[in-house]
């Protein structure tokens, strides 16, 4: 590690801490959303997906976060998935 | 008590304890009758009474909350009339018996049989998201988030923002209690900015850390009631901004200012 980022570290402020501490677990609280819930949403995702590709279902994440819409003042929860595709089946795409 | 206004209900919550829920009702609610609006403060803890002992009107309860729902006594007779201010009453809750002992529609009724009689009834809510916080909001035409600059206190806010928000009460407004103006300037308490930022409402308030709060409290006076004190100010500015006024925000580093600006502020007036 070099100098500069340990310096940074230290330099961290404890207020920036629990703001990002608190952003996380506040896409959970406000989501509503189980665990379990989110494993079955997955399982349809690569379901539906893996009728038109191949798709890397180790490398697949999808998890909740929150994101500004542009123009929009408060944050919204969004779902979001990342799906690496190995292979697309052509047949579907004709 | 003349007849037939229509007042307007306000919710004190915040769904952690501890954060000066109590406090900023009694302050809220003298800070109004300051103002000379006829206010009632309704304590809806029911088993955990303590409006009363903040306001210093503990020795003069004879009903409570309960009496007056179950019809034990009329209205007027569970009310108490404040030792300074004869506008301003409190409609304490029952000490021994429990949150299920008052029904949401029976609060509700309360709170539209006050409002007849008050510029605004102001209601202390329990902590915590149950029965009793149910009750607190069933009659309530907006709400006060009461906050610290705290983790948990800021989480629970967002949740009871979301309550409300599920429950019609849209577009509640945030008081931040208990900010010391070093640590922010330090970085180690979040800030102003970065709660609103996070919660995405409207601000009330803020309100510093203020050993005058403690004082008050012992004594059973209002800090609002106290022209020198910076929290005293801040409850002021509060009660303003509910009646409609603009009012500055508070300038809370004006508190660790120089000895000799200090001087000159006394000397000249502000």
């Amino acid at each position: 590690m070099d100098l500069f980022k340990l310096f940074s570290k230290n330099q961290e402020k404890s207020k920036n801490v629990a703001k990002e501490r608190l952003k996380l677990v506040l896409v959970h609280d406000r989501a509503d959303l189980s665990p379990k819930f989110l494993e079955m949403i997955k399982g349809d995702i690569i379901r539906v997906i893996s009728e038109y590709a191949e798709i890397d279902e180790e490398g697949l994440d999808i998890k909740l976060t929150r994101m500004k819409k542009e123009g929009d003042i408060s944050p919204i929860s969004a779902l979001v998935a990342n799906i690496p595709i190995n292979k697309v089946k052509d047949s579907n795409l004709k | 008590m003349e007849n037939e206004k229509i007042g307007t209900a306000v919710v004190i919550t915040s769904g952690k304890g501890g954060v000066g829920k109590t406090t900023t009702t009694a302050n809220i609610g003298t800070g109004l009758a300051i103002l000379g609006k006829s206010v009632v403060v309704v304590d809806s803890d029911i088993g955990l009474r303590n409006l009363d002992v903040v306001m210093g009107l503990e020795n003069r309860i004879v009903y409570d909350i309960v009496d007056v729902v179950e019809k034990n006594c009329r209205l007027k007779q569970g009310l108490i009339r404040d030792k300074r201010y004869d506008k301003l009453y409190l409609l304490p809750a029952a000490q021994t018996k429990d949150k299920s002992a008052v029904k949401p529609e029976q609060m509700l009724e309360l709170v539209n049989n006050l409002k007849k009689e008050f510029d605004y009834v102001i209601i202390d809510s329990p902590a915590g998201i149950e029965q009793g916080f149910q009750n607190s909001i069933a009659g309530a035409d907006m709400a006060i988030i009461v906050t610290t600059p705290e983790i948990s206190a800021v989480r629970d806010a967002d949740r009871v923002i979301g309550l409300l928000e599920a429950k019609g009460l849209q577009d509640p407004r945030l008081v931040i209690n208990r900010i010391r103006p070093e640590m922010v300037k330090r970085g180690d308490m979040m800030n102003i900015d970065d709660i609103i930022d996070i919660l995405a409402i409207d601000l009330l308030g803020i309100v510093p850390d203020d050993e005058a709060i403690v004082i008050s409290t012992n004594k059973g006076e209002p800090v609002v009631i106290e022209e020198k004190a910076m929290s005293g100010k801040a409850f002021r500015n509060i009660t303003r901004r509910i009646i409609g006024e603009e009012v500055e925000l508070l300038d809370l580093d004006s508190n660790d200012e120089g000895k000799f600006t200090k001087i000159l502020k006394l000397l000249f007036g502000k």
